[in-house]
């Protein structure tokens, strides 16, 4: 028998034990995001006036396109169906364009993502731009991060309910901004902007800007990092995206750690001291409310503005920049490596030379390294997707020509024996200018054809007045004489040019007649 | 309240509950959820007032909002009758040759005679209006009382061999095997079968049979056979047959001739509608 101390003890624990669980709901912890300054600083805020300002001012930009079509750049026409941009004109058939420009969206968010991380969450994501926004509001009114936590954590007094009061109305105010540009971009926005404020838009106008104005308020002031932490799909996709040569925000501890507030204390006292102060400047501006320095995490958006917070304070106690960085988990990994000498144990000594410089033997990022077999593969596929969205563009019908054949009854034989087919022909005229289309039918001997609501005698050409940007349906009646019947179905072309323009298409269609055994 | 009881092994608190020793964990549902939860009760029941909704003895209450599906669908059947009243009120007041000639009277004439074509017609004339044997193809360009709009719209409204109506199109073929022997029947059905261009199948036969024709039959059907509209004499020499094509379908007709009947649609449909129609039928293409 075993004694009982000789059991094996196995290295086992319940995932879900006691000890390791934690609530599936977390209640939220308010975040107060102190004001960072520096170069991502900067290019955040020109990414915000240039995407707010796309946003605002596309619907007011004027497009002349003659007298029969709307005079807004970008405009999505429901009630006629029909989407405007610049000199493009979409009809719904054509909505492959959209498509194939979701594609090379998609594929440039895989591009971008394997290349510099979550750009698009930290820099231009709608979500990110207002939360900024609604930021700069809440400090404008509010004070900075401590004014803020003081204000939070203090009693109802008259200064603070104004404050509040102020910083609402003007969160609802940009809200209510954000959800009326939308419903600009699908009507002509200046008498849209007229009827919406005097109450004569349509309801559908009024529910689409209330609806934009809640989500706007709620997602960009109430809940902000929720939205990414928790309703957002893109962090876990582009996540799966990142590879190790991917550059993500990272605090580079092989430099950093040990970390301490009293560094020159212990660097007397001959212990290793990193560069990081502790000083917690990182976490303060994170408007994720996070810690980069516990590494790579769901919750990081990467926008780097605790590379700025970092960088200012590594200026101000004599350090390089760069303590956090992009930095791509390869080179991380070489820094790493070099920092511990292989025993797990950071020393910050040996990523420097004899005078205290950081060495020069450490990976930093090269332009280079963006070019890689995965990214080439991405590129390449954009860019086919692009050139084929536009040779598809460039080629395009502008004049089309759809026929239905008519099959009840399929032929009608007439007194003098001649067999008719009907057909309805339509013609889309897909400029937006009147055209006189010609419609001619090639093949089927003897053949000739009427047309309903035309007034001229059979022939084999008939001249068709189609309106600008308009599908014109027409009957027609063909009659080919009894002599020239040949077999029960015979094809002919029904051809469509538009003689000012050259541009022609052409259906080829089926003349029915009774068959030989009767 | 019993004091606050925390679970051992989950550090949860517990509801205060003890059944023989066994405690409920208390893990309240998200704030998020409960406040979801009563304000959907909170609507339930502000709809149940603004809304027709509590069943009474008799009827429900009605809400006070007044909203009723029935006067939605009353109200949207007006909205459709007002809009297409100017056109209906223009297609009672013009003839058939006017609704024609305006395009969009046109266009709403023959929508709504198609409509009412594929509920009153088609039965007999079949739903392409193509016909049958004993019942006429309307998309061809042979009309036994005539293919102007007007004419097709005297038919519709009339009637053909109808009795109840004075004015209705009649025409009878009286029924030649009693008044001429069966080889004068087969005579004159071979005459008139080479007329439209077939061979007879006794050449003999024709000859005779053109006497026949001109004793018994030119007095309606003419004396080249290119019958008369205004006595509903069909046309003999033309490609189409109501009955059947062939020298023994002709025969059957010489002796007992079939006659068929349509109902006078004025005092059913009225004027409107009949016009309507009129302009539908004269638009399947074998209109004059």
């Amino acid at each position: 028998m075993l004694n009982e101390a000789d059991v094996e003890r196995l290295d086992a624990e319940a995932v879900n034990s006691a000890k390791v669980r934690q609530p599936l709901y977390a209640a939220r912890k308010k975040i107060f995001p102190k004001r960072a300054s520096g170069n991502f600083r900067r290019f955040k805020w020109l990414v915000m006036a240039i995407t707010l300002g796309i946003y605002y001012l596309t619907p007011w930009l004027r497009w002349d396109r003659g007298p029969y079509a709307p005079d807004q750049a970008v405009l999505v026409d429901l009630a006629n169906r029909r989407f405007y941009f610049f000199p493009i004109e979409i009809w719904p058939q054509e909505f492959y364009f959209v498509a194939g420009l979701l594609v090379m969206a998609g594929i440039g968010l895989f591009l971008i993502t394997s290349t510099v991380g979550r750009a698009w969450c930290g820099y231009t994501c709608p979500q990110t731009v207002w939360v900024d926004l609604f930021l700069v509001v809440e400090r404008a009114v509010e004070g900075d991060r401590n004014a803020r936590m003081k204000l939070d954590a203090g009693p109802w007094t008259v200064g603070k309910i104004v404050k509040r009061v102020v910083k609402h109305a003007i969160w609802l105010a940009i809200a209510v901004a954000t959800g009326g540009a939308w419903i600009f971009y699908f009507a002509d926005a200046p008498s849209l902007l007229q009827s919406f404020v005097v109450g004569n838009a349509a309801p559908v106008a009024y529910i689409t800007v209330a609806v934009l104005t809640a989500t706007t308020y709620t997602f960009g002031g109430l809940m902000r990092e929720q939205v990414c932490i928790y309703m957002c799909p893109w962090p876990r996709i582009q996540a799966a995206m990142l590879d190790e040569h991917s550059l993500t925000v990272t605090y580079n501890d092989w430099r950093g750690e040990p970390r301490s507030r009293h560094a020159k204390k212990a660097a007397a006292a001959g212990q290793a001291v990193g560069d990081c102060v502790d000083c917690n400047a990182c976490v303060a501006v994170c408007p994720m409310g996070i810690d980069i320095r516990d590494g790579q995490q769901l919750e990081c958006i990467t926008c780097a503005l605790c590379i700025d917070a970092c960088d200012a304070v590594m200026d101000k106690v004599g350090r390089e920049r760069g303590l956090i960085s992009y930095a791509t988990l390869n080179d991380y990994n070489a820094n790493m490596a070099l920092a511990t000498g292989g025993n797990g144990r950071i020393d910050p000594v040996k990523v420097r030379d004899a005078n205290g410089k950081l060495a020069d033997g450490l990976a930093h990022f090269h332009i280079r390294k963006i070019f890689r077999p995965r990214t080439f593969v991405y590129m390449g596929a954009w860019s086919l997707a692009g050139l084929a969205l536009l040779y598809a563009l460039l080629t395009r019908d502008r004049l089309e020509v759809n026929v239905l054949h008519d099959r009840n009854p399929q032929f009608v034989t007439l007194s003098d024996g001649s067999v008719r087919n009907g057909y309805t022909v339509k013609l889309l005229n897909m400029i937006p200018e009147p055209r006189t289309i010609i419609v001619t039918m090639q093949g089927l001997r003897g053949g000739e054809m009427t047309v309903t609501g035309i007034d001229q005698p059979a022939d084999r050409s008939v001249a068709i007045q189609v309106e600008p940007d308009r599908l014109k349906t027409i009957k027609v009646f063909v009659r080919q004489p009894a002599e020239f019947i040949d077999g029960e179905a015979q094809t002919f072309k029904f051809v469509v040019e538009d003689k000012a323009s050259f541009e022609r298409d052409e259906y080829v269609a089926t003349f029915n007649a009774p068959g030989k055994s009767k | 309240m019993t004091e606050k009881h925390i679970d051992e092994a989950t550090g949860v608190a517990t509801t205060g509950h003890e059944w023989d020793g066994i405690r409920e964990l208390n893990n309240p549902l998200p704030r998020w959820w409960v406040w979801t939860f009563y304000a959907t009760i909170v609507w339930a029941l502000a709809y149940t007032v603004a809304y027709p909704a509590w069943p009474m003895l008799t009827s429900a209450t009605t809400g006070l909002l007044g909203y009723s599906s029935r006067a939605d669908v009353k109200a949207e059947l007006a909205a459709a009758e007002a809009g297409k009243a100017q056109y209906v009120a223009a297609v009672s007041t013009k003839s058939v040759d006017e609704i024609i000639k305006d395009d969009a009277l046109r266009q709403f004439a023959i929508a709504a005679g198609a409509a009412a074509f594929k509920v009153n017609c088609v039965q007999c004339h079949g739903s392409g209006a193509q016909g049958s044997v004993g019942y006429p193809n309307l998309n061809d360009d042979d009309w036994l009382w005539g293919g102007t709009a007007d004419q097709i719209y005297q038919t519709v409204l009339h009637g053909v061999r109808f009795a109840d109506d004075a004015d209705t199109r009649v025409s009878e073929m009286p029924a030649f095997g009693e008044i001429i022997d069966a080889t004068q029947v087969a005579q004159v059905s071979a005459y008139v079968a080479t007329l439209s261009g077939a061979a007879a199948a006794d050449p003999a036969m024709v000859e005779p049979g053109k006497t026949v024709f001109a004793d018994n039959c030119a007095a309606c059907h003419g004396d080249d056979g290119k019958g008369n509209r205004d006595l509903g004499a069909p046309n003999l020499t033309d490609a189409i047959w109501l009955r059947g094509e062939g020298e023994a379908a002709i025969a059957a007709q010489v002796k007992a001739p079939k006659h068929g009947v349509m109902p006078a649609w004025g005092g059913r449909l009225g004027d409107t509608n009949v016009k309507e129609l009129a302009v539908y039928v004269h638009s399947l293409g074998g209109g004059e």
